[in-house]
């Protein structure tokens, strides 16, 4: 280490590769140090990285390489680790009675937290982000039901859903009464149907309308139109509609009838998951 | 050093260096392509994939002609969140008769590989008219003309017989029974067994509600499949793959 610094070798020193254009000359400079061994270093890392995971195609597969990766059984792991923190749990609410769920405070916060994730998952799309429903999807805060609000009858909707496939869901078909009915038969019965709820009805349709209704509607609707959970026959009496209460969309209703379907979900969902959103839905505000 | 100063060789002349490259360039296309040719675990074997129905198939197009594919992906990959999110990840084998396939690469709205069945009808209808209406949060834009446009299956057996010359096994029969399969599909009252012998697991109804077979009808049936074939609690892939 006599000189402070190796003298830092010149451009010409390098010489020319020999090309020249117009007495223009190019000059052989090698490549910096720094970027040929990084390239280096890259083969040697490229080599290395076939030897450990899944590389070379072969006769009947690739080569596995000796690190044993594989994407799904990664995702098999991971969902496994967590099925098995989760496990005790989850089997405690598989296995708990129903209604028994609200009374254990640590499954309760845990079926409300959990089901809350899979509400807004599988479920807000159609019942809002807030349950707050929309038209012709059931909002879930209030009290108003239609195939029965208590734990059970949540539970039984959600798994097997509303007007599907699966044999177990929930059914029933109201007749399209524009093939039954006359118009004016129609407007009388709307007239008493908007009566039943204090909306402005025309007085003098009102009392044909009631008839009407216990002949065509009562033995879904009841006799006092307070609806029928078995049926998924909606009180008609409250001021609470699902596809809208005015004299147009009634008319619809009962012109062309509705059928509202849901999913089954069973399915997609775990049993947990079901219970835990059941659960939820439940403890909205207007759970039975 | 021998070899390695022979590339002035190369550099110096510019057909020598055309066909060198080109050479390098066939070999490692060779490496990556070929195999999937014969490697049996590209495509694992599964049960119940079809080719698309006439009005699956229809519905596909209109969802390549709305640019469906530019917010939405139809490939849910292995990992977790997707798979608690989206359901089971995507096989290869699942969009094998998908020709472009519509796996996508980024997502402004959900991946839809599985969305079949997750909605009803009902709701597609009001999504698609104003997705805000069932979404508030959502900045996908309306649809609803697809509804008011009535369309014929006047040259369905083109499609097919398009597919089924990029490899897509469409029989003859389901090429000349094209038309009669578009139309029963679309009505719950027709008489759908031989539609539903050509296209087993085919969902048979009038998806849009509304008289006539609008776009929307086609394009619903064709969301209300997606991902419904391989039923995978009888399926379970190889984890080692």
């Amino acid at each position: 280490m006599s000189t402070k610094k190796q003298q830092q070798k010149k451009p010409e020193d390098y010489g020319t590769t020999g090309h020249s254009w117009d007495g223009i000359e190019e000059l052989n400079t090698p490549l910096p140090r720094w970027w040929l061994w990084t390239f280096y270093a890259c083969i040697v890392w490229g080599i290395g990285y076939t030897i450990m995971y899944p590389a070379w195609p072969l006769i009947t597969g690739a080569t596995p390489g000796l690190s044993g990766f594989s994407t799904r059984a990664n995702v098999a792991a991971d969902i496994a680790a967590v099925d098995q923190a989760n496990g005790p749990i989850n089997e405690r609410l598989v296995g708990a009675e129903l209604t028994q769920i609200s009374a254990d405070p640590e499954l309760l916060t845990y079926a409300t937290n959990g089901g809350k994730a899979v509400f807004a998952t599988y479920c807000s799309q159609c019942h809002g982000s807030g349950a707050a429903g929309n038209v012709g999807f059931p909002n879930l805060l209030d009290d108003d039901w239609l195939w029965g609000g208590d734990v059970e009858n949540i539970h039984a909707t959600i798994t097997h859903g509303i007007r599907n496939d699966d044999l177990d869901s929930r059914y029933s078909e109201m007749p399209a009464f524009g093939e039954i009915l006359e118009q004016e038969e129609i407007a009388s019965l709307v007239s008493y149907v908007m009566s039943l709820s204090g909306e402005p009805a025309n007085p003098a349709l009102v009392p044909a309308g009631a008839e009407l209704f216990l002949d065509n509607c009562s033995a879904c609707h009841g006799e006092n139109a307070l609806g029928d959970y078995d049926q998924g026959a909606p009180n008609l009496a409250d001021a609470i509609w699902l596809y809208g209460g005015d004299e147009a969309a009634l008319t619809e209703t009962i012109t062309y009838s509705r059928y509202g379907v849901m999913p089954p979900w069973n399915e997609i969902l775990t049993e947990a998951e079901i219970r835990a959103v059941s659960v939820y839905v439940h403890q909205l505000g207007g759970g039975e | 050093m021998g070899i390695l100063d022979k590339h002035k060789i190369l550099e110096t002349n510019a057909t020598l260096l055309l066909i060198f490259s080109f050479l390098v360039v066939t070999i490692g296309g060779l490496v990556q392509i070929t195999p999937l040719f014969y490697l049996e675990n590209t495509i694992e074997k599964v049960e119940g994939m079809r080719p698309y129905s006439p009005l699956e198939l229809t519905g596909r197009e209109i969802y390549i002609r709305e640019g469906c594919y530019v917010c939405h992906s139809q490939m849910i990959r292995p990992m977790r969140d997707e798979v608690e999110r989206y359901g089971h990840y995507s096989l290869a084998a699942e969009s094998m008769y998908d020709h472009p396939f519509q796996w996508g690469s980024k997502r402004t709205g959900p991946d839809l590989a599985r969305v079949g069945g997750r909605y009803s009808d009902d709701w597609h209808i009001a999504h698609l008219r104003d997705p805000q209406s069932v979404v508030p949060e959502s900045i996908m834009p309306k649809y609803g003309f697809l509804e008011d446009k009535l369309i014929e299956p006047r040259y369905i057996e083109d499609l097919l017989q398009a597919q089924r010359m990029v490899g897509v096994p469409y029989t003859d029969g389901m090429i000349e029974n094209a038309q009669a399969d578009f139309t029963a599909q679309a009505d719950a009252d027709s008489d759908f067994d031989d539609l539903l012998e050509r296209y087993p697991g085919a969902q048979v109804r009038n998806f849009d509600g509304q008289p006539g077979i609008s776009e929307a009808d086609a394009l619903i049936a064709y969301l209300q499949m997606l991902g419904t074939l391989v039923d995978f609690s009888t399926f379970t892939p190889d984890a080692s793959r």
